[in-house]
């Protein structure tokens, strides 16, 4: 007869810890032991910041909005590691690598143009007069491929209520921040820097067009647009303006960045739609990004209700 | 030690270069299954693929002029072995596009060709390598005859051209990586011709008797 001994230091199965609390507590660990080198040795208030530093930032943000979609989310590691950020290379890996140089506090957000009375913010200051909530969106990208993301934000009509938009205002436009030492890939010539998009003021008034401050419950990283960033998930990625420093509301369209550099290729509009190609590519289909094959582009990413907006325009044209 | 005979000097010289030329594979097997292609593997397939054929097609331009200019013979013995991996490379390029972005019907896939110039350059680079491949071998050279052999196989330089050019009509913005290949192809093709001038010029003239 075999007669088993249990050792009696030997871990017994019930006394294994959880997987996911294991991987919580190396990632807490890790986490909290860069954040110590990051604030240096200097004693408990180093530590007491360190820890803070830990948690995230928009954890308790309500979710759960009516415009959620519930596919699977793409992985946080995904979304921050890959995506186009020109102003830190070309590469879509090179937006995690170089956007350290970008420093998003403090920051400044001028608001102007066609308003009642052109004001500027402090990051900070206008994030907290904000309702903040998630929104879990799809993104396509111009390059045929999509992600789902749970971004932490609020909506463009909240800020363009607050501004007060003279009769006069048609449009909004935005600006990214200009500046080389930040965002080396502004030494280059590849666009015409900054970056500069738009949206007509009724385009920028729907409730899904959204302001995003955050991801996954904590603030932007700096390669996903940090400090603030447009959200428009009915539109191109491109369309989705990163570390913006201006809003400018104008009487005639304004120019956008692609536009300028290949008319022909990306129009102001910029809707998602299988119907109408790239000059060079189908955007019949996408690739969701963790799938192989690629799947259906659906017309406005799927989000029919900003159809309205475009009755009686030729999407064709207006491309 | 027993010195090796030259055949077998050689044999061993071209089973390191092409241990070398599969680097860019085994390096792609490794990444996809520690999970490092990063988030559109795909996507990373396809370019590191396009890369490799690419570079190894320049590579194997290089070594006409390398045997020319630097007295290099040897050089030559390598090239069919170059040749054949860029068409493999090429090859797998084309196959991961007409399975993961075509799932393999071939309607789509030739309408897609007729339709995208870029692809249409990419695939008629591969169309006018697959011969060339096909008659890479002793055999095929003694059955066409060198003279023959040499005239078709210098359509490697239209694959070359359709190829750089493939690279250039799907860039964005940023021709950094096209410009150097396009570079490289241009210095490639004009020490041809700079040999093939030389060749008329050095001519013996041919007196007329007076």
């Amino acid at each position: 007869m075999l007669i088993k001994i249990i050792d009696p230091t030997a871990a017994r199965e019930h006394e294994v810890t959880p997987q996911a609390l294991y991987l919580d507590r190396r990632r807490l660990m890790a986490s909290t032991a860069r954040s110590m080198i990051a604030a240096g040795v200097s004693g408990v208030s180093g530590l007491m910041s360190s820890m803070a530093f830990a948690a995230k930032a928009y954890e308790k943000v309500p979710k759960g909005s009516p415009f959620d979609t519930n596919e699977a989310l793409t992985p946080f590691k995904d979304v921050t590691s890959y995506n186009n950020f020109y102003e830190f290379g070309t590469d879509k890996g090179d937006p995690k690598i170089n956007s350290g140089s970008l420093k998003p506090r403090p920051w400044k957000i001028t608001v102007d143009g066609e308003v009642e009375k052109p004001t500027s913010f402090d990051i900070d200051d206008f994030i907290k007069t904000q309702k903040l909530e998630e929104r879990i969106y799809r993104l396509r990208c111009v390059e045929a491929w999509s992600m789902v993301i749970p971004w932490i934000g609020f909506p463009l009509a909240d800020v363009i209520k607050a501004a007060r938009p003279t009769r006069k205002a048609k449009f909004v436009a935005f600006t990214t921040l200009l500046d080389p030492v930040q965002m080396p890939g502004q030494k280059s010539k590849i666009l015409d820097w900054p970056y500069t998009e738009g949206l007509r003021l009724d385009e920028a008034s729907h409730p899904l067009a959204f302001l995003a401050v955050g991801l996954y419950g904590d603030m932007l990283p700096n390669q996903s647009g940090a400090p603030l960033r447009l959200v428009v998930p009915w539109k191109y990625g491109f369309k989705s303006i990163k570390s913006i420093v201006k809003i400018t509301f104008t009487s005639t369209q304004p120019k956008t960045t692609w536009n300028i550099m290949a008319p022909d290729e990306y129009g102001f509009y910029s809707n998602v739609n299988p119907n109408v190609d790239h000059p060079r590519w189908s955007q019949g289909k996408e690739r969701r990004i963790g799938e192989l094959f690629k799947r259906k582009t659906l017309m406005f990413n799927g989000y029919d209700q900003v159809a309205s907006l475009y009755t009686g325009l030729d999407l064709k044209k207006n491309f | 030690m027993k010195k090796l005979s030259a055949k077998q000097q050689l044999r061993l010289e071209k089973s390191g270069l092409l241990l070398a030329l599969m680097l860019p594979l085994a390096r792609i097997i490794l990444d996809y299954f520690h999970d490092s292609l990063g988030a559109n593997p795909v996507e990373a397939m396809t370019h590191r693929t396009g890369d490799a054929a690419l570079q190894i097609l320049l590579l194997s331009l290089a070594v006409t002029p390398i045997h020319r200019y630097f007295r290099f013979r040897r050089a030559i013995l390598f090239r069919r072995l170059l040749g054949l991996t860029a068409f493999f490379y090429a090859l797998i390029h084309f196959s991961i596009y007409l399975v993961f972005d075509q799932e393999l019907s071939f309607g789509d896939t030739f309408a897609d060709v007729a339709k995208r110039p870029y692809i249409t350059m990419g695939f008629s680079s591969l169309v006018i390598m697959l011969p060339l491949a096909i008659t890479s071998t002793d055999k095929m050279i003694k059955r066409l005859g060198g003279p023959q052999w040499r005239r078709l196989h210098k359509a490697v330089y239209a694959a070359a051209v359709l190829a750089v050019i493939h690279y250039w009509w799907l860039v964005k913005a940023d021709l950094t990586a096209p410009t150097l290949y396009a570079v490289c192809l241009i210095v490639l093709l004009s020490t041809r011709f700079a040999w093939w001038a030389r060749q008329r010029n050095n001519k013996p003239v041919i007196k007329q008797p007076g």
